[in-house]
């Protein structure tokens, strides 16, 4: 399992990286954390002439708070995001999710960007921002660019960013009042994709659900949002008969392949269980 | 001659001898970093080995060409079958009597066939060159099903012998048929079905598997064509065998050639065979004149060396309507690959398959094992088990909870009414094994008071009432294990492997300071026994252990040995050391005696010395005797103190146990959770009770990985599904549960020092309590077999099967 | 394929190397610097035994390229004892506790949980498991690891207080 050869470019600046980027439109590859691409090159699934580095850049690293919205630079890694008390106080369902990512070691390298820029259908990032309703920042040679996260996502490693496009940063807005939310993935073993995990956000209001949002990993080609199901709950009393319902429509939309989780009705069933869960554990959280 | 003032107990524990919780010597360079594995060897010039291999798993070979290969800068040289085949080493010999092909020439007959070896000057060209070796292939129907194997229509798979219808174990049915193994008395065992009250019978299978040690194979072979003296460094865990082998093989004469096993990082059976990859480096150096390092990475590792078990057992059990067993009869299809590299003594082609009489009085049994070739890779180890006895433990140990179900009889009622009893030791089983020692009520009796078992199992009926009520979505499970093994292959009688008698020696040698150096037959792969066997020479000869240096795995140094697997050492290699001692120990009595100007009837051996019998004060200490030996020995006698030991054992021994599992089961998932897992071992005299535990812990994680999820699987067309650690079930410490030890000791009478083994125990009786469990938990609403492994996914299915998932 | 320059500091040392950039920083370590204590167990990132310590965090080195470590602090399990060669808290926990049996896992899973009792000195048992869930054993079912890991943070607590008297 040796990769094979590439040039390495470690560039200071986004201006830099993009130019980079560009100058080997076929052959280059941003890297960030590399807990995705390098297991791919030593495949030799993955074979970049060119790999760009965006460890460096200092414009992409940091967590911050701008305009009631939480901007988590692209090259935050999971444990940086795990670390950060005041994200974990106003959105605990990141941390909660990044604590499910792997292990220490893979949480030290692997980024939020890359987790979330990858398009692997098991990456637990994407269905949390497609929850949360997250806009992904975009840099490419022609400018900025916004894409909200329920845009991106075209198929499997399939996104809407055009090539030489990297993603910045990841502007996530705050929660609405007397919400709560959970990520709650079903898998094997410490390290292993989910065999169906979902993110549910919820709030309540007099005691029914006001507004709420469902998405759900690893069970079709790409993170998908259950709108039909988040839908069917609005104004509903929170309970098991409700979260049931919910996890029906999500069942009806997911599309899981057969492999090493187990066959697919089994992993389009367990989507359902894991909204249910989500949604009760949401539920708890957000007072109802 | 001791300390002032020392009392005997002091004295005891100066030796550090055998009972004792002795830290481990291995340890202090481990926690370093400074362990001495294979790939940690860097030799000057040295080259790199990749392969080359088969993406198909059945296909005929209609070029190879190495032409890109070989023109990449750094290639040196690039090996296929036409290389080899003038050297005769295109095929080598199995240890079951079968031949592999080293590379293949012909045809292709697994995913993941080694097809050419490449070599280069370091590893990140040799994995470049290997990709450049171009091949055409005819593809070919695949085998995968081995119930399909003797259909009449089955693709022909080994067209090298075909024809053949006498195979190393008897007569051939067919082309894909390897041998049939039949033990016991069939038509007793038939009258036995006939006057049955009643009767069972299953198909129980245990999937295949891999030991996947977290070393994987590798190999440095230097070749000095001066001297024409071959050495290798390699991860084996029988190096003498392999010597041997490699002697015959090449025709080099055995004592030009070394072979070395350093450190390894553990084996589980996955390196006692010899693989195309060492073959490949030795003949690389040989041809290139330089050292060869050959590595195996992990995804190879999983696809081409060494799988284990694959075996399907159709059981049944006779039996009174009282749940008095009457009869057994097994019939197993066993998947053994594309070649027959099963690691057995030579003459067992289902290993000690027969010991699937379990613990209990069968009066009469009868058993039947078909081999079969597939198209998969080739193996069928002893996964930390000795010889299919891990196969034999689940079967039988299913097979009664199948019957105690059939009969409305709690499992563990229906073992006490079957057990062999303490007084009908030594035991002759009705498939031929005599059983040295057991006490099995005792050791039941003690596990079922530990867990609070009948509480559980009340518990277990309010559970099972509440989901009956819909109350809850969670079940509870007890699984119930008692098994009895056979270890220590073995007595030359028994036991063979390609004609050598698999006894096992130590040579050990006392130095005038009394310092020791002490060799084995054996090697270490974790288990300690650089510590352990210091321990037995500590406690035999009266040295501390700390000045005994135990060296192992190099056949320049080390007496002849059969290495470490199937729970061996202990009883052949540590009854070597114990006789060896003894041997020194007699000579030793008789320089004290000398020394102390008395008859050497009149001395006798205490702790630490010699001492005149009713005159304690006076005495020698074995050390004082140690240096005498070099210099005032008796007339008549030589100098010097040291002996050799090859121990042919006069049987097997025989541990057992009773393990006892309390599972938590989410319907809704599928997903287990280990409440509870009590583990009672006997394995007679214990040497070194943390490392008993270290290994019954070890033992037990390994067959928790192998019964809820651990599975070598192959898809429709032969491709092997999920071959690296990401889908290959180990668990983590978070997955892991917590393991209690307890034991009983019934020492092996024959053993010189009533030693059994243990290294194997928790993974032969860990499985079916783990398995056991998962079928309890559904038994009560009628399941009678749920097959392994229990992934989430399973378990689910099985739920969904009884109509709960609606 | 042309070298590239890097410098870093291995076990307190300052170490310049040419490599090339496809060159896995396991493969630098112990083939270029030596220091054979990390093991590929894996090579897919699972199994940890090629744990090493890269400015402040524990890292996969077979999943980390060489050159992407220029500038880096490493610590390997050879750095670990003190220079006068004490042995840290946990390499004696760990022989103390039988916390090794093949001891190929050994120097990354010593390294991993070094990293972890700086991150949380007091680890409870599920906190001790959870940290050290990057690092496979095949051999000790992780029970004498957990304790070992436990005694050598209450070694380590001790010793802090001892030097805070
Ligand atoms: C053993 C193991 C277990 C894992 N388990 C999980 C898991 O359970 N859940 C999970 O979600 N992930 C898991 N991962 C993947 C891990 O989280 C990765 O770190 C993550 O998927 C990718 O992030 P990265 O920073 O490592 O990206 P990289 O590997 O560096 O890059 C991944 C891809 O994204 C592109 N990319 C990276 N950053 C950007 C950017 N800013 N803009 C545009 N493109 C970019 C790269 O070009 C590449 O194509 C696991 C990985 C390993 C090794
Ligand atoms: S070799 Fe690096 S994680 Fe296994
Ligand atoms: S001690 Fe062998 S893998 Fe951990």
């Amino acid at each position: 399992m040796i990769p094979a050869a590439f040039t390495y470019h470690r560039p200071r600046t986004v201006p830099d990286a993009l130019a980079l980027l560009g100058a080997h439109p076929e052959e280059a590859r941003a890297i960030a954390g590399g807990h995705s691409l390098i297991p791919m090159m030593k495949l030799r699934l993955a074979t970049p002439g060119h790999l760009v580095d965006l460890g460096a850049i200092a414009a992409l690293k940091g967590i911050r708070e701008e305009g009631g919205a939480w901007v988590l630079g692209a090259t935050t890694t999971q444990a940086e995001l795990i670390a950060h008390a005041g994200l974990a106080r106003v959105l605990p369902i990141l941390r909660e999710t990044a604590l499910q990512i792997a292990d220490p070691q893979v949480r030290a390298r692997g980024t939020v960007g890359g987790n979330v820029a990858n398009g692997d259908p098991g990456n637990d990032m994407p269905a949390v921002m497609l929850c949360l309703d997250a806009v992904l920042e975009v840099a490419g040679r022609g400018g900025a660019r916004t894409i909200r996260a329920r845009a991106f996502y075209r198929g499997a490693f399939a996104t809407a960013l055009a090539a030489g496009e990297i993603v910045t940063a990841i502007r996530i807005p705050a929660p609405p009042a007397k919400a709560g939310a959970a990520y709650v993935k079903l898998k094997r073993k410490t390290g292993d994709y989910a065999t169906a995990a979902a993110a549910a956000m919820l709030s309540l209001e007099g005691g029914r659900i006001a507004r709420c949002a469902i998405a759900l990993t690893n069970v079709a080609p790409m993170a998908l949002l259950a709108e039909a199901a988040a839908a069917g709950l609005i104004g509903a009393v929170p309970g098991a008969a409700a979260f049931a319902a919910a996890a029906a429509a999500a069942e009806a939309i997911a599309d899981p392949a057969a492999d090493g989780h187990g066959p697919a009705d089994y992993r389009r069933r367990m989507a359902g269980v894991m909204v249910r869960r989500a949604l009760a554990a949401a539920a708890e959280r957000a007072g109802g | 001659m001791n300390e002032i003032g020392d009392t005997r107990a002091a004295r005891e524990e100066k030796l550090q001898g055998i009972g004792c919780r002795r830290k481990r010597i291995e340890d202090i360079r481990f926690t370093q970093g400074k362990g001495n594995y294979v790939d940690d060897l860097k030799l000057p010039g040295m080259l790199f080995g990749d392969f080359h291999r088969s993406p198909y798993a059945h296909a005929r070979i209609r070029r190879i060409d190495t032409t890109k290969a070989r023109a990449l800068a750094g290639v040196v040289a690039v090996l296929t079958a036409t290389d080899l085949k003038p050297l005769k080493l295109d095929w080598m010999p199995t240890l079951a009597g079968d031949v592999q092909a080293v590379l293949a020439g012909e045809k292709v007959l697994f995913q993941g066939q080694e097809i050419a070896f490449v070599v280069a000057t370091d590893r990140y060209l040799a994995a470049d060159a290997a990709d450049l070796v171009e091949v055409e292939y005819e593809e070919l129907p695949p085998l995968v099903d081995p119930f399909r194997s003797m259909a009449p229509d089955a693709p022909i798979l080994r067209e090298d012998i075909k024809d053949t219808t006498e195979g190393a174990h008897g007569k051939r049915r067919h082309p894909n048929h390897i041998f049939t193994w039949e033990v016991g008395d069939r038509e007793a065992t038939e009258q036995a079905f006939r006057a049955a009250e009643v009767s069972v019978k299953q198909l129980i299978s245990y999937q295949r598997v891999h030991p996947s040690p977290l070393e994987t194979c590798q190999a440095v072979a230097s070749f000095d064509k001066i001297e024409g003296e071959l050495t290798v460094w390699g991860t084996f865990q029988a190096p003498h065998v392999v010597r041997t082998v490699g002697a015959i093989l090449s025709g080099i004469p055995e004592h030009k050639i070394h072979i070395i096993a350093p450190d390894i990082g553990g084996g589980f059976g996955n390196k006692v065979g010899v693989y195309p990859g060492y073959v490949c480096a030795i003949v690389a150096s040989i041809v290139t004149g330089k050292p060869v390092k050959w590595v195996e990475d992990r995804i190879e590792n999983l696809t081409a060396t060494a799988f284990a078990r694959d075996y399907h057992m159709t059981a049944e059990i006779a039996a009174t309507r009282a749940g008095k067993v009457t009869g057994l009869r097994v019939h197993v299809l066993a998947d053994h690959g594309a070649f027959d590299a099963c690691a057995d003594p030579s003459k067992w082609p289902a290993g000690f398959f027969n010991i699937v009489t379990g613990s209990y009085d069968f009066p009469v049994a009868h058993v039947t094992v078909d081999g079969v070739y597939t198209s998969k890779a080739p193996g069928g180890v002893a996964y930390r088990c000795s010889f299919r006895v891990t196969e034999a433990a689940y079967c039988i140990e299913r097979a009664m909870d199948i019957l105690a179900h059939k009969l409305r009889l709690d499992p563990a009622e229906i073992r006490m009414r079957n057990f062999i009893r303490r007084e009908q030791f030594p035991y002759h089983s009705a498939l031929g094994w005599e059983y040295d020692s057991g006490d099995y009520h005792t050791a039941m009796k003690k596990a079922l008071e530990a867990v609070g078992y009948q509480a559980l199992r009340t518990e277990q009926r309010e559970k099972q009432e509440q989901f009956r009520r819909r109350e809850t979505r969670e079940l509870m499970g007890i699984g119930v294990s008692f098994f009895t093994e056979i270890v220590g292959a073995g007595p030359s009688k028994n036991c063979d492997i390609l004609g050598i008698a698999m006894f096992d020696s130590a040579e050990i040698r006392v130095h005038p300071t009394g310092a020791i150096i002490a060799r084995m037959g054996t090697k270490s792969q974790g288990q300690g026994h650089e510590t352990t066997y210091a321990q037995i020479i500590a406690s035999e000869l009266g040295i501390p252990a700390d000045n005994v240096m135990v060296e192992e795995g190099n056949t320049d140094t080390a007496p002849y040995g059969l290495g470490t697997y199937g729970s061996r050492s202990t009883p052949t290699a540590a009854a070597a050391t114990a006789a060896a001692c003894r041997k020194i120990r007699a000579k030793a009595q008789m320089i004290a005696a000398h020394l102390l100007e008395v008859h050497h009837d009149d001395v006798e051996f205490d702790i630490d010395g010699f001492r005149v019998k009713g005159m304690p004060e006076r005495s020698k200490s074995m050390k004082e005797v140690a240096w005498a030996a070099y210099n005032a020995v008796p007339p008549g006698l030589e100098p010097g103190l040291e002996a050799v030991s090859y121990y042919d054992p006069p049987n097997m021994t025989y541990p057992f146990g009773a393990y006892l599992c309390v599972m938590d089961i989410d319907v809704d998932t599928g997903v287990a959770k280990v409440r509870r897992f009590y583990a009672l071992d006997d394995c007679g005299t214990r040497i070194n009770p943390m490392i008993i535990e270290g290994q019954v812990h070890g033992g037990l994680t390994e067959a928790f990985a192998i019964a809820m999820g651990q599975e070598i699987a192959y898809d429709e067309m032969g491709n092997l599904k999920g071959p690296s650690f990401m889908d290959f079930f180990l668990p983590t410490a978070v997955e892991t549960p917590h393991w209690e030890t307890d034991y009983t000791v019934t020492p092996s009478p024959h053993h010189p020092i009533g030693a059994k083994g243990v290294g194997e125990s928790p993974n032969v009786g860990g499985v079916p309590a783990f398995s056991n469990a998962v079928n309890d938990a559904f038994a009560f609403l009628g399941a009678t077999h749920i097959q392994m492994p229990h992934d989430p996914w399973r378990v689910w299915k099985a739920a969904e099967a009884l109509g709960l998932q609606k | 394929m042309a070298k590239t320059a890097i410098s870093l500091t291995v076990n307190g040392e300052k170490v310049e190397a040419l490599v090339e950039p496809r060159t896995l920083l396991i493969h630098f370590l112990r083939e270029q610097l030596s220091l054979t204590g990390a093991h590929i167990g894996c090579e897919t990132s699972h199994c940890g035994a090629c744990t090493v310590d890269m400015d402040g965090q524990s890292v996969k080195s077979c999943t980390v390229f060489a050159v992407q470590a220029d500038g880096a602090d490493l610590r390997t399990i050879e750095g670990l004892a003190a220079p006068d060669g004490t042995l840290h808290a946990l390499q004696n926990a760990f022989r103390e506790w039988h916390g090794l049996q093949c001891g190929f896992c050994t120097p990354g899973m010593i390294m991993r949980a070094w990293r972890l009792l700086q991150e949380n000195p007091h680890p409870s048992e599920a906190e001790i498991r959870f940290g050290i869930a990057g690092n496979l054993c095949r051999c000790t079912g992780y029970q004498n690891i957990v304790h070992a890991i436990s005694a050598a943070a209450a070694t380590l607590a001790g010793a802090s207080k001892e030097a805070a008297e």
